[in-house]
């Protein structure tokens, strides 16, 4: 059910965020979702594309730094409160949360969830209540 | 300009006429190989050389004596050149900055009275009278700065402040309050202290100060400029290194034009770096210097490192001590960041302190303003990269502390991509001096 994402280095000065981007482009690959972490002097850009594995090769081919990591999707209830009580949920199985970014496509508030420990994780949300997206099916809501 | 003043020498011995000088430095480099005796690391030289005392007729026969390198002094740390027993020495001093591996010399009593007299020669040279006060705002401790100033400037009978470092705002403050006319630092915080001193409002006419004299890192002209307009002072060079006395070895008169070598106490040679024959006089190549005085730790033609041409025509001032020009950059690698010594090697270990391995980097200096800023270029290595930003900022605050850690002075480390840094051919291209340390 984990979603694998791609988290690029990026040093602070103009240009860097569209090498990534336009290797992306070249080579077909198409960017579902991203977010942006920032301090003063790097950043950190994180990616979910339809292909990891020919995007994670493409980058390093042109010698980006390209780290793996896994991430959790999941289907907010587009209500007030919605999120709370999803929170509600990580805190209950006492998951802390790395960092979030939403996932902005389809008819969803969909959001993918950084966590502590997302195998043990994927275990224990859907028994706290957490809607979990598996990746097939998050791809899924993509096709055009 | 606010002062003009009289020409004068501390001692006599500044204007030997150079048949008689070179006559006392024969007689005295015989001397000095009859000491170093005493010293492993000499002895064995010598001897393997065929080489006495009774072999120096002149100062000529310097050629056939060994070279002396700092590292020589690391392999006898801490204190294995001594040529003297350990009970005649009065005190040590350690080199400026390296926290990672000090180099330590030392003075016997003579050694320190004949230090204070050579500071005392070039305070007097550039218009210090026993009537003046002087600030000293260089630091007290192992540098030889600090202590080497203070007891040079008591010598001439001059009144010293000894505000050492730090606190610049008070700095001033004691400066007006006590009236001081002289100023010694480095010439980079004098600058600092002028513009503070101008933030608080004081013109350079109200500033106290006339005159100045600054050292223990290379500068300009340009600097020069600029810290006689800030703080409104004539503003006087001077050079010397731990290994050879401190300050003293050589500083400007007032025509200013390079800095006197006290040659009764050393022999100064400027040589080619790579081959190491001499070089004429005008040539920029590496300074060696050997000691005709020291009684503690002689050496014998120690290399200097320091990059400056020697100049011995005659000088209106009437010293007939060669002249050396501005230190115009290393032959090694040595950075000197706000006054510290700082080595790429040093980098390299805080590196490998930080992270396991060292990576590629590059550290690049300026001078935007007063003060010396360093930044370490590290690059990220594809296998330490992570996804939180938490654990990036820790990596590059972690590389912060062991840098601190080792030079002893504060560094921006940035983190760049992987191979974004230029790979030489050849030696790897550690550093990048922006400073401008030509004119």
């Amino acid at each position: 059910m984990k979603i694998r994402q791609l988290s690029l280095f990026l040093e602070n000065r103009p240009g860097q965020l569209r090498i990534p981007c336009k290797i992306l482009g070249e080579a077909g690959i198409d960017v579902l979702t991203m977010s942006l972490a920032d301090t003063q002097q790097f950043g950190i850009l994180r990616l979910v594309v339809k292909d990891w594995e020919k995007a994670k090769a493409a980058l390093e081919a042109q010698g980006v730094v390209v780290n793996v990591t896994e991430v959790l999707a999941v289907d907010v209830p587009d209500r007030p409160g919605g999120l709370a009580q999803v929170l509600e949920g990580f805190e209950k199985a006492n998951l802390g949360v790395e960092y979030m970014y939403p996932f902005a496509r389809g008819p969803y508030a969909t959001l993918l969830f950084r966590v502590e420990d997302p195998d043990r994780a994927e275990r224990i949300l859907a028994e706290h209540g957490v809607p979990l997206v598996p990746a097939a099916e998050l791809l899924a809501r993509t096709a055009r | 300009m606010k002062l003009l003043f009289e020409n004068r020498l501390f001692e006599p011995a500044e204007a030997l006429p150079r048949d008689t000088l070179r006559a006392l430095q024969a007689e005295r480099l015989a001397a000095t190989v009859d000491r170093v005796l005493k010293v492993p690391l000499y002895r064995d030289a010598l001897r393997s050389g065929g080489v006495s005392s009774r072999s120096i007729r002149s100062v000529d026969d310097l050629r056939r004596l060994p070279f002396t390198a700092k590292e020589d002094l690391r392999q006898h740390y801490p204190l294995g050149l001594l040529a003297v027993p350990r009970a005649e020495v009065a005190r040590i001093h350690g080199s400026s900055g390296t926290t990672g591996r000090p180099t330590f010399v030392a003075y016997t009593r003579r050694d320190l009275d004949t230090w204070a007299s050579l500071v005392a020669r070039f305070l007097t040279a550039g218009g210090l009278m026993p009537e003046h006060t002087v600030h000293v705002a260089f630091g007290y401790g192992l540098f030889t700065g600090g202590f080497g100033l203070h007891y040079g400037i008591e010598k001439v009978g001059a009144a010293v402040v000894p505000a050492a470092g730090g606190n610049t705002p008070r700095q001033v403050q004691l400066i007006q309050d006590l009236g001081a006319q002289v100023l010694v630092c480095t010439p980079s915080y004098a600058l600092h202290i002028g513009e503070v001193a101008r933030a608080q409002g004081l013109s350079p006419e109200e500033i106290t100060l006339r005159f100045g004299h600054f050292g223990a890192e290379p500068w300009t002209e340009e600097l020069r400029d600029e810290i006689e307009r800030t703080l409104g002072i004539m503003a006087f060079n001077n050079y010397g290194l731990s290994e050879i006395i401190g300050p003293g070895v050589s500083g400007e008169c007032l025509h200013r034009n390079g800095m006197h070598v006290a040659e009764d106490h050393f022999l100064v040679e400027c040589v080619d770096p790579e081959t190491l024959e001499p070089l004429k006089d005008g040539e920029v190549g590496e300074l060696v210097f050997t000691t005709l005085t020291k009684e503690a730790m002689p050496l014998l033609r120690y290399r200097t490192r320091d990059l400056a041409s020697l100049d011995r025509s005659p000088c209106p001032c009437g010293r007939t001590g060669a002249r050396m020009s501005r230190v115009r950059g290393r032959s090694d690698d040595m950075l000197i960041v706000r006054g510290v010594n700082v080595f790429p090697s040093q980098i390299e270990e805080a590196l490998l302190r930080a992270e396991g391995t060292a990576p590629h980097y590059l550290i690049e200096v300026s001078r935007p303003g007063a003060l010396d800023e360093a930044v370490v270029k590290v690059e990220v290595r594809p296998g330490d990269f992570r996804d939180e930003m938490r654990q990036m900022v820790e990596l590059r605050d972690r590389i912060d502390r062991e840098i601190h850690a080792v030079t002893g002075i504060r560094m921006t480390v940035e983190l760049v991509a992987p191979n974004t840094l230029e790979r030489s051919t050849g030696k790897a291209k550690r550093v990048l001096d922006h400073r401008k340390l030509s004119g």
